[in-house]
């Protein structure tokens, strides 16, 4: 049996970590090409019942929808809005962003103070508030959807979403003033 | 002067700090990758709202229906005119109760351009009904208002 020379010196193996940087590298072109930023989307919690509703009756619970009607100018933009009696509209129709913003504001506070109103049997719940959109034909879907938010619900202060009016409808469509 | 005649070996740099950052950046991506197909299209560009919540549990059954700011229907990949979205619908409609699933437990997620004109939304949700549809969910994007 030989006799090991301990003094023999233990060598270093040194693997070769070029390759590894290499795939490494790859790897990263991967993952960087495939990486898209996207945008979260998210629903509304509404329910939509049928616009066509083939009678008027209502039942006993169900009290008639309020009617939210929003106006548009020629290019689409919101001018006035009104809820029932409650008339949000401003002197010349609204012109800016900043008083589009405070009437949907003015929109939703209202929205809170009708639905907190007669706490307990027959006041305003999330089931028995019904809330039809009527808006201009050329109205842009940025505001109707704006609408909603100001209907559907609140953010409270931990950022949970409170339900307001949960029954929203839209009357049926205008002709479109562009139509053949 | 001496003359330098010392080692003449090659000085390599220290890689073992780029591969750590390099290493970094890889877990980086891999925890944020997402293979999994969200149904989007580039022509839409989906109003804002703070309220938009991704739906939880995710929706089953689920149709997407896009619509650009020019009233174009896309469904399924395919561009169609609002006119004729009706037929795409109904067919659509019947493909999904030959797979043995409810029409009533599907959901039209309704995709519009944000300078759609809301009486085309409108006229589209009423074709989705038309053809038997019967439950809708509104997509915005979600999150804090920041944009002007």
């Amino acid at each position: 049996m030989k006799i090991r020379n301990t003094k023999e010196k233990h060598e270093k193996i040194e693997v070769p970590m070029t390759p590894m940087i290499d795939i490494v590298f790859q790897l990263l072109i991967f993952f960087i090409m495939t990486f898209k930023i996207v945008d979260v989307e998210g629903d509304f919690n509404i329910k939509m019942p049928e616009a066509a509703r083939e009678s008027n009756a209502l039942t006993e619970e169900q009290i008639p929808p309020m009617r939210l009607i929003m106006k548009a100018n020629t290019a689409g933009d919101l001018v006035s809005m009104r809820l029932a009696e409650q008339n949000f509209s401003i002197e010349g129709g609204y012109t800016s962003y900043e008083e589009r913003t405070s009437a949907f504001s003015s929109l939703g506070n209202y929205i809170v103070r009708f639905m907190g109103n007669q706490i307990g049997p027959g006041g305003n719940t999330p089931e028995t508030v019904e809330i039809e959109i009527d808006a201009d034909f050329n109205l842009k879907y940025e505001y109707t959807i704006q609408a909603i938010t100001m209907i559907s619900g609140r953010l409270d202060n931990n950022k949970e979403v409170v339900p307001l009016v949960e029954k929203i409808q839209f009357a049926p469509p205008r002709p479109d003033p562009n139509a053949e | 002067m001496r003359i330098n005649k010392g080692r003449r070996g090659i000085e390599e740099g220290d890689m073992t700090p780029m591969i750590d950052m390099v290493f970094q950046l890889i877990a980086f991506f891999m925890v944020l990758v997402n293979f999994t197909e969200q149904e989007t299209n580039q022509d839409v560009v989906l109003p804002h709202s703070v309220l938009a919540k991704a739906p939880d549990p995710p929706l089953k059954n689920v149709v997407f229906v896009h619509m650009t700011e020019d009233a174009e229907v896309i469904l399924l990949g395919q561009r169609i005119i609002l006119d004729n979205a009706y037929d795409y619908l109904y067919q659509e409609a019947q493909i999904i109760r030959n797979s043995n699933v409810s029409v009533d437990d599907t959901t039209v997620v309704i995709r519009a351009h944000e300078d759609a004109n809301t009486g085309h939304v409108q006229k589209l949700i009423s074709e989705c009904l038309r053809a038997g549809f019967k439950q809708f969910a509104l997509r915005a994007t979600s999150g804090e208002e920041n944009h002007s």
